[in-house]
């Protein structure tokens, strides 16, 4: 099977624009959350496109143009495309999709009658949107779509390009995830099923944690086949080894308790990527900071990697940007890529109280050295859960 | 109340409108294609919709069948409200 490359990274998150601003701000213990939320506040859209370009894309789909430029960028693209672009793909993870402008024009519509909805409102708010537009602004003429499975969607998107190119739809894929979901539904409605904190605050695994805080952003990969990449002479960041993905079957928001469809995700990615549980160095936990998730997530870890899973650090990018909703396995891949590369655990911000029988190292404080047995480049598994009990679980290896 | 409808009034909304929607002010005038300015089907309802509020007309979209400029715009809208 073909070995699969990651070879450029970008992100937009509320830690700044740009994939070095989120892990460089995160592994030194800053925070992007303010007042109970984490927007973007850096992010200009016209920064990154046309007037024209902005009008015709929803917030969630200008963040994944900004992160989508920076990944090409690093990857070489910015003077052209490396592969016929038949072969080269485009799938992007969304959970809501263009939520503002639906709310935009539903207020049209209420207010003004049916004459007032614009006629950019479904180009806008449907859920493919974020692909769609990379599609179009770099003629990428392969296999386009995007994934919808709530809070899974950035690492489905992920798994679904690498089988792409592993399968030979595609030499490259260009993938990732975008939300946008700071707007008064959104809020209301995620607040009325006690998800979000109260206390306003993200704190993965803490004892403390009362929820998740939203957030909004985007993380692009451009992945490539390891043979096309070499033959290229590109700088490769790190090796996509393997994905497992697995439903829980059990309830429509709530994860199984015992980690059970998490735990699946996990020893499938390890599996398909030739890894044993002991060779993971490192777990970027999807850890929300919700009661339910991080308690199940830690069993599931405990039952995916035995005992190897007390010994290695465990971190939530979260506790620095919050939830990203359908970005988050995005922009949390691109954070772990470069976390392996500079052989680092970024802290689980603010973790201080252990809860009863979660006893793995969440790495607080601060970051810590990751620590190879015989020098071989870091692997870190990264995962993510969705409401529905959709589970993704990427394997990811430094070059 | 609908607005006047001058040809000049006209021609200032639709100017407007296109610049809204991303032409280029420099490159906008009468004889100009709505090709050249990157005017397309989308940004066409979208002015529709502007045109129908200010000057309380209908427009269907085979009005616009045989439209290639922006002068052709205006007299459209200009005969429309006449």
């Amino acid at each position: 099977m073909r070995d699969v490359v990651i070879t450029g990274v970008g992100a937009v998150t509320p830690l700044g624009v740009g994939a070095r601003a989120l892990y460089e701000r995160w592994a030194s213990g800053e925070c992007g959350i303010r007042d109970g939320e984490a927007p973007c506040a850096d992010f200009d859209a016209t920064d990154f496109m046309t007037s024209k370009e902005a009008r015709r894309a929803d917030r969630s789909t200008q963040l994944a143009i900004a992160a989508g430029e920076e990944a090409l960028a690093e990857a070489g693209w910015d003077e052209g495309l490396p592969y016929d672009p038949d072969l080269i793909g485009c799938v992007l993870g969304t959970g809501i999709g263009g939520i503002a402008t639906l709310e935009g024009n539903h207020d049209s519509l209420r207010d003004s009658g049916p004459d007032s909805v614009s006629p950019l409102a479904i180009p806008l708010m449907m859920s493919n949107a974020g692909s769609a537009a990379l599609s179009l602004r770099h003629d990428l003429r392969g296999p386009v779509f995007s994934t919808v499975s709530a809070c899974a969607a950035g690492s489905h998107a992920i798994g679904t390009a690498l089988r792409m190119i592993q399968h030979g739809d595609a030499e490259a894929v260009v993938t990732g995830g975008s939300e946008a979901p700071l707007t008064e539904l959104s809020r209301a409605a995620f607040k009325r099923m006690n998800a979000l904190s109260p206390s306003g605050v993200s704190r993965p695994f803490d004892a403390r944690r009362d929820g998740f805080v939203m957030g909004e952003g985007a993380g692009v990969l451009v992945l490539e086949a390891g043979d096309a990449a070499r033959a290229r002479g590109a700088r490769i960041l790190g090796t996509l080894r393997g994905y497992g993905a697995s439903g829980d079957a059990h309830h429509i928001t709530a994860p199984h308790k015992e980690g059970r469809g998490g735990a699946r995700a996990m020893s499938v990615a390890l599996s398909d990527a030739g890894v044993t549980a002991e060779e993971v160095d490192y777990v970027n936990a999807h850890g929300t900071s919700t009661q339910l998730n991080d308690r199940a997530e830690t069993l599931a870890l405990k039952i995916a990697l035995g005992e190897h899973a007390k010994q290695i650090p465990i971190s939530s990018t979260k506790s620095a940007i919050g939830h990203l909703l359908g970005a988050a396995g995005a922009v949390e891949a691109v954070a772990t890529v470069l976390a392996l590369r500079d052989r680092i655990a970024p802290p689980t911000i603010g973790w201080e109280e252990p809860d009863e029988e979660m006893d793995l190292d969440y790495v607080p404080g601060t970051a810590k050295p990751l620590e190879m047995a015989n020098g071989r480049p870091p692997i870190a598994i990264s995962n993510s859960f969705g409401f529905g009990g959709h589970n993704a679980t990427l394997c990811l290896q430094a070059a | 109340m609908a607005a006047t409808a001058t040809p000049q009034a006209v021609e200032e909304t639709v100017t407007e409108s296109l610049v809204n929607f991303g032409a280029d002010p420099e490159s906008i005038n009468r004889d100009a294609t709505l090709e050249d300015i990157d005017i397309d089907s989308l940004d066409l309802v979208e002015l529709t919709q502007v045109v129908e509020e200010t000057y309380d007309i209908d427009l269907e979209g085979s009005d616009f069948k045989n439209i290639k400029t922006v002068g052709d715009v205006v007299d459209l809208i200009v005969e429309k409200v006449g």
